[in-house]
């Protein structure tokens, strides 16, 4: 049975829709990434969750009990904000027992929990530092403590790594998913970046003008985008045009000079999409010749172009040798690398 | 965005009513027919209006105003402008106490430069003249006009003057096709606060005005001082009109709490 | 060896403040020394300005409790006047900072906007609105029965107040406006998801934030107030006298140069003894959070 539940949840401003027809079931204990574009309605969905924002239809339910019903201040949710959104006014501690206190814990557990807080996020010592003396790390982490002290029943995460440089950004990561595993909080995090979604959640919601487009695990979603939108937005890719020929005994499509035995239930023209670290160099399949070539140390990336248009190839840097810039290539993969969707000419 | 509740709103509306209150009686009594001060209830009269044709004190006053405000803004930023260049670009010795100097106006009561004035130009010669009132306006209204074109030197790219530079541009020309251009706008905004603050004061200007050079705010002064009557009401509304004008002409091309954000706060 | 670059940048700061400072030299710094010197000065209603060098004037504002009381008169009425702007300027600011853009500047204009007009047009309203005893104002206080007698305003202290602290709500209001532009804006979103009510919200995540606004407006309308010149001497008339009133008289009635340098320069060095050591407290006390 799902935990929290968002039923065909819809947000106007006006006479634009900013959110429309959102249903989502999140288990106790998942991990849920809503990811897209700036303005995808991402965030509104999350204050909607919050309780800052009132649903225009649709209903929101956790454990079965109708959330919009209750107070913000009630909802007993927790929230890292973008900008952390921490008291400059008061000490880590202080921020951290803010929420304590508002529900009147006593003296000596606040303390406790407090101190247990600070320790998890890894600021065990910082406890009388003001936000404003503390690096963007260190303010996040606060910010984490801050919501995670009160037990929330949900966690919600806006943008919460944005504002830190890449390199603690990846060191966050790795810790947010930690700590979310050992704790179990049931977490819903909003961002733009795939990598982040990717790397942190269970299932990936990825989201475009105020839709859903696709719900899956962040394999799936990698792997088998059910839209052109979804494949472009979770990393590089290729889509070539191609065609299913049924009347070829097998069936079989073909894109160029490469051609593999067709897929179930399409016909006619397709959209072929692989993801550039699955395509290799062979003695036959799509034509091409290398345009450019870069090294990028693990790897290497080919600009290429195919029968089929322009093309990415991506090979790992694995001491054989690759083909150079001029080169005539052969652009090859395994059909179950691929995925195919029908495509309407224009 | 919290919404304000119901409590909040009728606080913010007595607020605003008691501020605009003694601004808006006056503009209403402004418009009396009657022979004495009174709110206009049996219908509204310009008489009072075409009474200051006949009081040419009030007519000159206004010109003084106007002229003295004018240069003596022009003046200030004169100064301000190299100074506030200084201020903003370079990292010296004594920059601060140099900052500190030239907004101390704003921290000094201007009954104490009124006073201190009139003791310097009786001194030297100058007492009561229109010389000494520009000179003084200078030092008053120079505060303004440097805050406001040191926001917009201190806001200014400079590798936008290194390009000029870098293709043969210097000095003069330098400062006359770049730079300037560049900090117009804090600089005209900073003439028009500068012009307010000298058409405005009275406490500093009472000192030093001398019958010939008073200003319109002086005279209006001494003239509340003998009697109140709605001549000075009409007089009023028309310095307020003046004021709304320019005031709006302002929050258009520059935005008011930006202009305003730079007056007052002394010492900072 | 100092290269070319270097050299001129050494020599062009002086050379463009060069003007401006020896404007101020020679026409503030020149003037404001002549004034403390005056206030050393012996006059005589026959004699006029005697250049010596003594401590007459001084003694008798030290000694004569008439200025004692109008020094703090000054001050009574620059304090209630401060105190008065801050209780009703910083929820002002606080409820316009909630408003939606279009009325939110709208508002800002309307309140903001006397700041520019003349202080002799506002405080002449203030007269017109009081006007004895069947003023406006007192007429709309009986008649809502928040009074039954009504109150003397003109020439009165109340009536001083009641007109500067109309005059000084602007800095009020701009000063807190400007301390609750830098909060962050989801900090209130921030208290309510940990289970804060508005009451909390405003007690103990609003207020300590917006103090130092709060106290930086108020060093500058107790300034400010404490040096008025037109308010008093218009609410106040020639018998209820402030130090900026006073040394007026001294100079254009009495004309006792001397003694109004005195009471002048003493209004100069106590505001400034003020603003600085309060400013420096400020700064202190927020320190640690906000710089």
């Amino acid at each position: 049975m799902a935990y929290l539940e968002l039923d065909g949840v819809a947000k106007q401003f006006g006479a634009q829709t900013v959110v429309d027809d959102f249903s989502l079931a999140v288990g106790k204990g998942e991990f849920i990434s809503f990811l897209g574009p700036s303005g995808c309605g991402k965030t509104t969905t999350l204050q909607m969750i919050a309780g800052f924002l009132d649903p225009t239809r649709g209903a929101i339910r956790l454990e079965d009990k109708d959330l919009t019903a209750i107070h913000p201040a009630k909802r007993g949710l927790g929230i890292v904000f973008q900008s952390y959104a921490l008291f400059p006014h008061m000490t880590a501690a202080e921020n951290v027992a803010f929420g304590l206190e508002m529900r009147n814990v006593p003296r000596n557990e606040l303390a406790e929990r407090v101190r247990a807080a600070l320790a998890m996020v890894g600021l065990a010592g910082y406890e009388e530092r003001h936000p404003r003396r503390m690096s963007g790390g260190q303010q996040q982490r606060v910010a984490l403590a801050r919501a995670l002290v009160i037990k929330p029943s949900v966690l919600l995460l806006d943008e919460p790594l944005s504002n830190l440089d890449a390199k603690l950004r990846e060191e966050m990561q790795i810790e947010l998913r930690q700590i979310q595993r050992t704790i179990g909080t049931t977490t819903i995090l909003v961002t733009h970046d795939q990598n982040e979604a990717m790397s942190l959640s269970d299932r990936i919601v990825v989201m475009s003008q105020g839709k859903i487009e696709q719900i899956g695990t962040p394999q799936e979603t990698y792997e088998k985008p059910v839209s052109a939108f979804v494949s472009q937005f979770l990393g590089k890719t290729n889509d070539f045009a191609g065609t299913i020929d049924r009347t070829a005994i097998p069936a079989r499509l073909v894109a160029g000079s490469w051609s593999a035995p067709a897929p179930a239930g399409l016909s006619g023209p397709v959209t072929v999409s692989i993801r550039p670290e699955r395509i290799g160099f062979g003695d036959e399949g799509l034509g091409a010749k290398i345009v450019t070539r870069i090294f990028q140390g693990n790897h290497w990336l080919f600009q290429c172009d195919s029968e089929c248009g322009p093309a990415i190839v991506i090979r790992q840097n694995d001491g054989e040798r690759q083909p150079a810039e001029g080169d005539a290539v052969r652009l090859t993969w395994r059909p179950e690398d691929m995925s195919v969707r029908a495509r309407t000419v224009t | 965005m919290r919404r304000n509740g119901p409590l909040a709103l009728i606080f913010h509306t007595i607020f605003v009513v008691v501020m605009v209150a003694p601004i808006l009686v006056v503009c209403l009594v402004a418009f009396t027919p009657e022979g004495f001060l009174s709110l206009p209830t049996n219908g509204f009269s310009l008489r009072w209006f075409r009474a200051i044709a006949n009081y040419p004190e009030f007519i000159h006053a206004f010109w003084v105003s106007l002229g003295l405000g004018a240069l003596s803004s022009f003046v200030a930023l004169l100064f301000a402008v190299p100074a506030a260049l200084a201020i903003a670009r370079y990292r010296f010795r004594g920059r601060d106490a140099l900052a500190a100097l030239f907004l101390s106006p704003l921290m000094i009561p201007h009954v104490v430069l009124g006073i201190a004035f009139l003791r310097f130009f009786t001194s030297a010669g100058l007492g009561g003249s229109f010389a000494a009132l520009i000179i003084a306006h200078v030092i008053i209204v120079f505060p303004f006009a440097l805050r406001l074109t040191l926001a917009a030197a201190t806001g200014m790219d400079l590798s936008v003057e290194m390009a000029a530079v870098s293709l043969g541009a210097g000095g003069w020309t330098l400062f006359r096709r770049v730079t300037l251009p560049l900090i117009l706008p804090g600089v005209i905004s900073g003439w028009a606060l500068a012009f307010i603050q000298s058409f405005d004061d009275l406490t500093m200007t009472v000192f030093l005005a001398a019958p010939g050079t008073e200003t319109l705010p002086v005279r209006m002064f001494l003239y509340i001082q003998d009697n109140i009557d709605p001549l000075v009401t009409s007089v009023s509304a028309c310095v307020i009109a003046i004021t709304m004008t320019a005031l709006i002409l302002l929050d258009r091309f520059y935005g008011l709490d930006r202009v305003l954000a730079g007056k007052g706060d002394p010492g900072r | 060896m100092s290269g070319l670059a270097e050299e001129r940048n050494a020599r062009a700061p002086w050379a463009l403040t060069a003007p401006a400072l020896m404007l101020f030299v020679g026409v503030l710094l020149v003037p404001l020394a002549m004034t403390v010197m005056l206030s050393f000065h012996d006059w005589g209603q026959y004699k006029g300005i005697e250049p010596v060098f003594i401590l007459k004037n001084w003694q008798e504002i030290a000694t004569d409790s008439y200025y004692a009381e109008m020094f703090w008169r000054t001050f009574r009425i620059a304090i209630l006047t401060t105190l008065l702007t801050a209780l009703l300027g910083a929820p002002e600011a606080y409820i316009l900072n909630r408003m939606s853009g279009r009325w939110k500047s709208f508002f800002l204009l309307v309140i903001l906007g006397p700041l520019l007009i003349s202080v002799v047009a506002r405080t002449l309203g203030w007269a017109l609105l009081f006007g004895g005893n069947n003023g406006l104002v007192n007429k709309l206080l009986m008649s809502a029965g928040v009074i039954r007698f009504p109150i003397p305003f003109m020439f009165t202290e109340t009536g001083m107040v009641v007109a500067l602290a109309h005059v000084m709500m602007p800095f009020m209001v701009l000063s807190v406006w400007a301390a609750l532009q830098r909060l962050d804006p989801q900090i209130e979103n921030a208290a309510m998801s940990l289970g804060a009510g508005p009451v909390t919200i405003i007690r103990r995540i609003i207020m300590p934030q917006i103090m130092p606004g709060v106290l930086s407006g108020a060093i500058i309308v107790f300034s400010l107030s404490a040096s008025a010149f037109a308010t008093p001497a218009i609410i106040g008339g020639r018998r209820l006298k402030v130090a900026a009133t006073l040394a007026y008289d001294e100079f254009l009635n009495t004309l006792n140069w001397p003694l109004g340098a005195a009471v002048a320069t003493l209004l100069l060095v106590a505001l400034v003894l003020i603003v600085v050591g309060s400013n420096a407290l400020i700064e202190r006390r927020y320190a640690e959070v906000f710089r």
